[in-house]
């Protein structure tokens, strides 16, 4: 397996070498000392250890519309935005990640084995985001498409102005936003969530207690009386 | 009944209170809402119009009209080594959006700048295929609400533009009504087709200054620094936003002052907020000055930008080049009476204009979707009025026309580029524009709110 030292090369050195490795190739990239946008706008199907923390933007605008791209594992904690505008491929991180992680993300797996703060999938276009610990405040907020699956609990605000994606929350939810709304957990959904529990090896959690939030869509259209909805 | 009053003159028209605001109040009684429309301020403003040059004479003298040279090449965003976008022309067309407006209408806007050398922007709906192959020199615009964004189009892009406001609306974001979000637009926004689309005005996976500067890293890693990157701010406190886009790592900034355009938002925004565009160049030229940036990072400023004339006053208050949105779309054949199909047939199309509820001349109905002559419109019998061949030349005259205006100016002021106008070239008709503009009052060297009284 080849080794990019990111301290020796830096992160636009260590970028360019990853651009130019062919498909299916493995590489570790070390020394990463939690610096921002390592491994972005990766869309070759190769498989990246980032050897411990980074900072904001991880993996970011990575993948191919087919979803296919990079297979990323972070050993560390990530900053700001992990894998932001994701089009395909995964990234999996071994600690917690900070604010707005797999905000945009259109498609692809972002997995996350410790917690994830505020806004965790924000804005979300079609990925799956999965978290084993809790999500912070306004997680899923505006999310369009796509499921977001948090193994712990859900912070405030949860799914403010959802419109299509879906949240399964395995633990306690402190509020749900404008137009989110709890709904029964279907048996599509938890085939879904079963699946997704053998993706990610969270398995503490049970498919069947999980609760499903999803869009009321009363605010889909504009209506004066929805002021206070907001 | 006669009376002793009926010679009295009538009572005077009521200055808070005229028979418009007493409609506006009555629709809002009505309605419970407020209104959503398109395009810009329609509030006199202060503007380019309050300035006029003062050409050559005995003590300056002028260019031959049309003998000698003058230079409209424009060179945007080389400031990291990127390539930068070689304009043969100062005047670039500004984002808008597929789903604002029609696919047709986005490709003869990209096919007439191709054809005189200048560029187009995309919009808060994707890159489509249509647009990329018809635009030589296409930016890609990073919004907030990040519909359709793309990596991959993202590496075929020539230029970014990270979108933080808009003229017409800094802080909000854009609405996009439910009779415009057909099946492709709702797939390329991967929003269910039919619903009020709400913009994100803030964007997702950063906030403040020195997110932006890492965003703007990341952009450049994902692209290996070879294109320019763009920042586009709404005209309000221009002077820290443009300083604070730059120390970001902005190549180009773009100001929209706040005569620019919209497809749709609220009027109450259009008219209540930000700053007009004529104040706006000269602080954000000011702010570059300021920094030792002139120059080396451009600046582009939008925003009620329609003649020659225009462009040369932005680019004698430190503009490097302009950017049109409005004026495009009227090439195009907004606001026209009638529009002329590929077959040659001229369709009179008032009727439509009167049963939007407004008139040819006057129409900012765009959000409706029902535009008379095809371009504001995802409706496909609406659509096909937009013959492509004939507003694709349409444009192409316009731009070369204004072209012609700002170089006969520039000539006259005694110039062989029109880079080299100046504000010394300018003075103003009011105060406000004196004040605003920074240049002397016409007939004296005032230039109010410089130095002591």
């Amino acid at each position: 397996m080849e080794t990019l030292n990111c301290e020796v090369l830096g992160v636009r050195e260590v970028n360019r070498a990853l651009r130019r490795l062919p498909a299916r190739s493995q590489v570790r990239v070390t020394n990463t000392y939690g610096k921002h946008n390592i491994a972005v706008g990766l869309d070759k199907e190769i498989s990246i250890t980032l050897g411990g923390n980074t900072g904001y933007f991880t993996g970011g605008l990575g993948g191919s519309s087919d979803g296919t791209g990079p297979d990323i594992v972070v050993d560390g904690f990530v900053g700001w935005s992990l894998a932001e505008n994701l089009m395909g491929g995964s990234v999996r991180v071994k600690g917690s990640a900070s604010q707005s992680a797999a905000s945009s993300a259109r498609g692809g797996t972002i997995i996350i084995e410790g917690d994830a703060s505020l806004r965790a999938g924000i804005s979300l276009k079609g990925a799956t985001l999965a978290v084993a610990g809790n999500v912070g405040a306004m997680s899923g907020f505006m999310a369009q498409a796509g499921t977001i699956l948090v193994g712990g609990n859900a912070g405030a605000g949860l799914g403010d102005s959802l419109y299509e994606a879906v949240i399964y929350v395995a633990g306690s939810i402190v509020s749900l936003g404008a137009d989110a709304q709890v709904e029964e957990l279907s048996s599509d959904d938890i085939l879904a969530i079963k699946r997704l529990v053998e993706i990610t090896g969270f398995d503490h959690i049970d498919p069947h207690r999980v609760t499903r939030v999803a869009s009321a869509r009363r605010l889909y259209h504009f209506s004066a009386q929805n002021h206070g909805s907001y | 009944m006669p009376n002793d009053h009926n010679d009295a003159p009538p009572a005077p028209t009521s200055y808070s209170f005229p028979p418009a605001e007493m409609d506006r109040i009555h629709a809002l009684a009505d309605t419970g809402t407020y209104q959503i429309r398109g395009l810009g301020a329609r509030r006199k403003l202060p503007s380019f119009d309050d300035l006029v040059f003062l050409t050559s004479s005995v003590s300056r003298y002028p260019l031959e009209g049309y003998r000698e040279r003058c230079d409209t090449r424009t060179e945007l965003g080389a400031r990291h080594g990127a390539a930068p976008l070689e304009l043969a022309i100062p005047i670039t067309i500004a984002g808008m959006s597929f789903g604002a407006l029609s696919s047709a209408a986005k490709e003869a806007l990209g096919r007439a700048a191709s054809e005189v050398g200048t560029s187009t922007t995309t919009g808060d709906g994707g890159m489509t295929p249509e647009e990329r192959k018809a635009s030589s020199k296409l930016v890609y615009q990073v919004l907030p609400s990040r519909y359709g964004f793309d990596p991959a189009d993202l590496r075929q892009a020539d230029a970014i533009e990270i979108v933080i406001g808009q003229g017409a609306k800094p802080g909000g974001g854009g609405l996009l009504l439910g009779q415009k979000v057909n099946a492709r637009v709702a797939a390329l926004r991967t929003l269910p087709p039919g619903i009020d689309q709400r913009s994100a005005s803030r964007h997702p996976d950063w906030v403040g200054p020195d997110d932006l500067r890492i965003k703007m890293e990341e952009l450049r890693e994902a692209t290996d620094w070879s294109i320019p990157i763009y920042v586009k701010i709404g005209a309000t406190r221009v002077e820290h936003d443009v300083k604070l886009a730059v120390a970001a790592g902005a190549d180009v900034v773009v100001v929209d002052g706040m005569q620019g355009g919209t497809a749709a938002t609220q009027d109450v925004f259009i008219e209540n907020a930000g700053i007009p565009t004529l104040p706006a160049v000269r602080l954000a030229a000011k702010a570059l000055r300021d920094i030792g940036m002139e120059r080396q990072v451009q600046l582009v400023v939008s925003g009620g930008i329609r003649s020659g004339a225009d462009v040369a006053k932005a680019l004698a208050l430190g503009a490097d080049a302009v950017s049109i949105g409005v004026a495009a779309l009227v090439a195009l054949g907004c606001n026209r009476p009638s529009c002329a199909g590929s077959n040659g047939e001229v369709r009179d199309v008032r009727e439509d204009y009167i049963a939007l509820g407004t008139t040819a001349g006057n129409c900012s109905h765009c959000h409706t979707g029902m535009c008379p002559v095809g371009i504001a419109t995802q409706e496909p019998h609406l659509e096909e009025r937009l013959d492509i061949e004939r507003a694709t030349q349409a444009v192409v005259n316009y731009l070369r026309a204004t072209t012609m205006e700002l170089t006969a100016l520039t000539r006259a002021c005694g110039k062989s580029s029109v880079h080299h106008l100046e504000p010394d070239d300018l003075v103003a008709l009011t105060i406000e524009a004196a004040a605003m503009a920074k240049v002397p009052l016409a007939g004296t060297n005032w230039i109010p709110g410089s130095g002591a009284l």
